[in-house]
């Protein structure tokens, strides 16, 4: 089975779209011409030509607005934010209109869209292109909200939410583009959106995580078996609407809870995980639910020993999840 | 324009009117809640632009839309349910006054975010490009919408892509409650389409038949690919923005001036003075508009509410 990043998962997902459904095109900035900031579409302006790798102008509320006008006429787009960080331009037509079209028309308008942004820091960005997003989104039914954190997970996650008739925030986590890479098998499979994942199975501990966090939660544990604590990972993989089954199925066999993301920690995804947790694990646990998250600070600062500071990592999962262990 | 025409088109503008005076009456009663914009004055922009659309074209509106959603053939009976919150109305009662749509009509929604649905209607015409059809979307949005920025984003982004869009700007002269002057920096509206290079023009919109011609003209141009252009429609809301509004921006002196070129009144003198209608026939349009709005106000209020279940449904298609 070839090997590939995380970022060619995505390209190869795209490309073998367009060449499946003549209806699916790509449009944002820069992903004609220039094949995406970070070359997600690498290679595909030449192989299906302007019409279909429509480079738009730098103005993010109109490539969502058109994309979902686009797909209420019956079209597949798929749109390229830059950065997770421009998207918020967009937010009343992602919030206002693309999660509210189906609903206010009874089911006669469906907006089948895929809006992909890279996210997360850790990359010497700074305040302006490291942000993590998740939480806007996972608020908002009429969204789904879905972040792979493995090469197979990027390309079959990407693919079915092509496929979706739902609109659909696709979050990658972009400093493991190239950073993780993994197996991917020749030929079509899709990975379904809604269920999570066991990564890695164990009985001491619960790891919850997605994205970046997830690669570093699998660290985290394999360095924690030395120790003797045998953690058990859950890659979420789709956020909303979330996959409660797998997460209290695991908590209900660990008894303890950790729940991690890089977002800040105030409001955060996980203040959501571990409310599902208290309302319908209580009993079988036999410790307070932990977050381990980002500090509540505006941004990601730039100078390298701030970003340390801010960006969670696998020593800081480790040391969360020991202390847990051990509570 | 031949007499049935004629006759069709006077029809709408008298049930847009009477249908709006009949919501405000019912919204005084307490039995439409909410919000409720009336169109009242401004008939003749909707009715000679629509009039002039082929099947294939999409219209897409803004949040004064029950003239635009009659024009478009929505039944006066489904749109009073709507506004009433009936499970009868065009949306099932889950949109109201300001979300009324029907795809099947090629009515594409009245829209509640000023400006939001310029894009959504470039995004529509892109699908007619894409797919080499033939239809135009009309877009249509008051003055105080080309103040924010996805008014210029959406024309610019449309001239680049050269999408078959007519952008309608219907001026009528306030932006809620203040004026086009205090708000923008051109008084006329068709001027900022030069910054984009777009063909641009400007019709009086109390004349059914003169906007009809315009967009005529217009939109076979869009569909001979001539590429977007902006149509600035002036005209004038009697009523206040919405119902409750207190109006202290204008004075009577100034609607009584606009209410003495009424576009009813005009397009009516127009059909009898060009042989196309008698007074008879015309009298007979207004009792039969009449009776139209008697029974779709026992039909709206002898209609059922939602049930609760209707609360969950339709947030995702099922797959």
């Amino acid at each position: 089975m070839p090997e590939m990043t995380l970022i060619e998962a995505i390209r190869q997902a795209q490309d073998e779209e367009l060449a499946r459904d003549p209806n699916v095109f790509i449009t944002g900035e820069d992903v004609g011409v220039r094949g995406g900031v970070f070359r997600a579409t690498m290679g595909l302006y030449d192989k299906y030509g302007p019409n279909r790798l429509i480079d738009s102008p730098l103005a993010e509320d109109s490539i969502v607005g058109v994309g979902i006008g686009a797909a209420l006429y019956g079209m597949r787009p798929i749109l390229e934010i830059q950065f997770a960080d421009f998207i918020h331009p967009a937010l009343n037509q992602i919030i206002s209109e693309a999660a509210k079209m189906c609903y206010r028309s009874n089911g006669e308008w469906t907006v089948p869209l895929v809006i992909r942004a890279p996210y997360g820091g850790g990359i010497g960005g700074g305040l302006y292109h490291s942000q993590s997003v998740e939480a806007l989104f996972a608020h908002v039914p009429g969204l789904k909200v879905v972040i792979p954190s493995t090469p197979y997970d990027a390309k079959g996650l990407l693919k079915a939410a092509v496929r979706d008739p739902n609109p659909i925030i696709f979050l990658e986590p972009k400093k493991g583009y190239r950073l993780i890479k993994g197996e991917v098998p020749e030929g079509e499979y899709v990975v379904p959106i809604g269920p999570a994942r066991i990564s890695r199975p164990g009985r001491d501990l619960s790891l919850f995580a997605y994205g970046m966090m997830h690669h570093y939660a699998l660290q985290a544990a394999q360095k924690l078996e030395s120790e003797g604590i045998d953690v058990e990972v859950v890659d979420l993989r789709t956020l909303y609407p979330v996959d409660k089954e797998t997460i209290l199925n695991s908590v209900r066999k660990t008894s303890r809870a950790l729940i991690v993301h890089e977002d800040n920690l105030t409001g955060g995804y996980g203040a959501e995980i571990a409310a599902i947790i208290a309302d319908e694990a209580f009993t079988d646990l036999d410790a307070p639910v932990r977050r381990l998250a980002g500090p509540d600070v505006p941004a990601v600062p730039f100078s390298h020993p701030m970003q340390d500071w801010f960006m969670v990592n696998p020593e800081k999962i480790a040391a969360a999840a020991r202390k847990l262990a051990q509570w | 324009m031949d007499k049935q025409t004629g006759l069709k088109l006077y029809h709408e503008m008298v049930l847009i009117r009477r249908t709006e005076e009949k919501a405000a009456e019912l919204y005084q009663q307490g039995k439409i809640g909410g919000f409720l914009h009336l169109y009242i004055g401004q008939e003749a922009v909707s009715t000679g632009l629509i009039s002039a659309r082929l099947p294939q074209d999409r219209v897409i509106t803004a949040y004064r839309d029950h003239g635009v959603a009659i024009n478009c053939g929505l039944p006066a009976k489904e749109i009073l349910a709507e506004m009433l919150g009936k499970v009868t109305g065009v949306s099932r009662g889950k949109g109201g006054s300001m979300h009324l749509a029907d795809v099947s009509k090629n009515f594409w929604g009245g829209h509640a975010i000023v400006g939001a649905h310029l894009p959504l209607a470039a995004g529509l015409a892109l699908g007619d490009l894409y797919q080499k059809q033939d239809g135009v979307t009309i877009c249509m949005f008051g003055d105080g919408a080309t103040n924010i920025g996805y008014f210029h984003e959406a024309l610019n982004l449309s001239k680049v892509w050269n999408l078959p869009v007519l952008w309608v700007c219907e001026n009528n002269q306030y932006g809620m409650g203040t004026a086009v002057d205090r708000a923008s920096a051109v008084s006329q509206i068709r001027q900022k389409a030069e910054g984009y290079g777009m063909t641009n023009s400007r019709v009086d919109g109390m004349n059914l038949v003169a906007v009809r011609e315009a967009a005529q003209k217009i939109l076979s141009e869009i569909r001979n690919g001539s590429g977007p252009q902006l149509l600035e429609i002036t005209t004038y809301r009697y009523r206040g923005h919405s119902m409750g509004d207190p109006e202290r921006y204008r004075k009577p002196e100034e609607i009584h001036l606009w209410q003495e070129q009424d576009p009813i009144g005009i397009f009516r003198r127009h059909l009898l003075d060009n042989g196309l209608a008698v007074e008879a026939e015309l009298n007979a349009e207004d009792d039969a508009v009449e009776e139209e709005i008697r029974e779709a106000v026992i039909f709206a209020e002898s209609s059922p509410e939602p049930q609760a279940e209707e609360l969950f449904r339709d947030i995702y298609v099922e797959a």
